[in-house]
């Protein structure tokens, strides 16, 4: 479909859709935007996300039931309604302002619904539980004497966390951030409605020229260049936790 | 002195780690309160803290008849999905657990693959294939394109709990006589029965918050609750809407401690 000449249907063949997405600087740089937007929420998800996966990780049976609860709680609750919930949020007379005003932490309100910002927030707490679930597994099955060798040779808590724990917990932390990067690159929803109609991604993008403008094969061609990128990157962290295992092992 | 030193900072990673995990559960609990205590509000607006208490904008939800054909689509759409996907995903895992051969690995992957490539695409895809098969949006096609997407949660949650499976258990019923299928069913499915059934909730609830898919293959006669509350929220900001999310957050809720006590979700998943 991407590499037909006329919508819609198949007649003929011509590579003229995919030329003038890569000629045409908004199409490559709503492609940039999109990917540099999964890779900040990612961070920032696993920022958090990993803290939360090694209290779970420590905490007994109940308390790690609970923890992981409210960690699916998000998830599991349609992504309308938490989009809506966080424009309650996130709006300038929203929850969050009045706090921040009421305890003299701004004077001005912040402008986060509609920014990058507010975005990458939402991101991030949506998709929470793909990156804690995998860290914690990986985490759960690590050998704790490893912790405790570490700590009776001397080694401090920071010491034993960055020489220990985070090299064992690779794979989960690779794991985790493939899952988050590819469920924020794409989460439709809550880019359109957090951001707004001038925060264009790519799925948006996709829906527009699919939808919007009826321009079915160029619609493909990007769903195809998007497909393909997010692959890339993918790969990029799978290879990177090949490589870790290895080092792990090795 | 070296001890105090030591315990100073273990402390201090503690407090730290401990401080973040505290802000995360914050953020992540905090918009499904809002959401809920807000939907009681007496007034016409979204403000929180809500002004006033009444139950006004439940009641207006009797009368929301799009609202309500939306919603009870969505119930037929998302049944019918965890239905066939707990069928097609369960027996795709009896045949690809503890399989190792090539095929089965690039089967696995390609069953997983809806979990990490743009939902987006996928839904705009099957929209071209419908077309190009000379068909219109329908219900059995939207359950079909649902399916695909819905399928790897069920496809997970079996294999990990067919990995748990003690093989032996296999051996000792066909060694007493049992024949294949009486094994499958005496055996097999109860010992897995906890994690498919984790698998069959967390599809029906990826079904009935499908928006991507939904988006392609439903028009106005087949819309689905997600897209109209989206809709709804793109244009005027009702409080009905706050209302309908009310109820969807307090189903959520049930819905998962039901699932918890049943099978045990929390363990499936970790």
């Amino acid at each position: 479909m991407s590499l037909s000449s006329a919508a819609p249907g198949l007649h003929g063949f011509t590579v003229a859709h995919y030329a003038r997405f890569f000629t045409d600087a908004f199409d490559y740089s709503i492609l940039g935007a999109t990917l540099l937007l999964g890779a900040k929420a990612t961070a920032l998800c696993l920022a958090f996300g990993y803290p939360v996966a090694w209290v779970s990780a420590r905490a007994g049976a109940r308390w790690q039931s609970v923890l992981v609860f409210l960690v699916i709680l998000p998830i599991l609750t349609s992504v309308v309604v938490r989009t809506f919930s966080w424009i309650v949020i996130l709006g300038r007379e929203g929850v969050l302002n009045k706090l921040a005003l009421g305890l003299g932490l701004i004077d001005e309100p912040l402008r986060l619904l509609f920014t990058e910002t507010g975005v990458i927030i939402v991101l991030a707490q949506v998709q929470m539980p793909l990156m804690v679930l995998p860290i914690l597994t990986v985490m759960s099955r690590a050998d704790p004497s490893l912790v405790d060798a570490s700590k009776a040779l001397g080694a401090g808590e920071w010491r034993t966390l960055w020489r220990i724990t985070v090299p064992l917990s690779l794979p989960g932390v690779i794991a985790g951030c493939i899952l988050t990067y590819s469920a924020c690159v794409t989460a439709f929803v809550t880019q359109t409605l957090i951001g707004g109609a001038r925060l264009i991604y790519m799925p948006l993008h996709i829906y527009s020229q699919a939808v919007g403008a009826n321009d079915w094969p160029f619609a493909a061609a990007i769903s195809v260049v998007f497909m393909i990128a997010v692959l890339a990157v993918i790969g990029a962290l799978a290879g990177l936790g090949r490589a870790s295992r290895a080092h792990a092992h090795g | 002195m070296v001890k105090q030193s030591l315990d100073l900072e273990a402390a201090s990673l503690k407090l730290v780690f401990g401080a973040a995990t505290a802000v995360t559960v914050v953020v992540l609990v905090a918009p499904s309160v809002i959401v809920l205590l807000t939907s009681f509000t007496a007034s016409y607006s979204l403000k929180f803290p809500p002004e006033g208490l009444s139950l006004r904008w439940y009641a207006a939800l009797m009368d929301a008849d799009q609202m309500q054909h939306a919603a009870w689509n969505s119930l037929v759409v998302a049944t019918w999905t965890t239905s066939i996907s707990v069928v097609l995903g369960t027996a795709a895992a009896l045949a690809i657990a503890g399989n190792r051969s090539r095929w089965a690995l690039a089967l696995d992957v390609l069953f997983m693959s809806p979990l990490v490539l743009p939902a987006l695409a996928f839904g705009f895809a099957a929209l071209v294939y419908v077309y190009l098969l000379g068909l219109r949006p329908s219900i059995p096609l939207l359950v079909l394109g649902h399916v695909v997407v819905c399928v790897p949660f069920v496809l997970r949650t079996s294999i990990a709990a067919l990995s748990q499976l003690d093989p032996a258990l296999l051996d000792v019923s066909r060694s007493l006589g049992a024949g294949e299928w009486t094994t499958f069913r005496r055996v097999t499915l109860p010992l897995i029965a906890r994690g498919v059934g984790a698998g069959a909730f967390l599809a029906f609830m990826a079904s009935f918050d499908n928006v991507p898919v939904s988006l392609f293959l439903a028009d106005e006669r087949t819309e689905v609750l997600p897209i109209h509350l989206w809709q709804q929220i793109d244009t005027n900001l009702d409080v009905r809407t706050a209302a309908v999310s009310g109820l969807i957050v307090l189903a959520t809720l049930v819905l998962m401690v039901l699932a918890e006590r049943l099978a045990g979700l929390t363990r499936q998943l970790r």
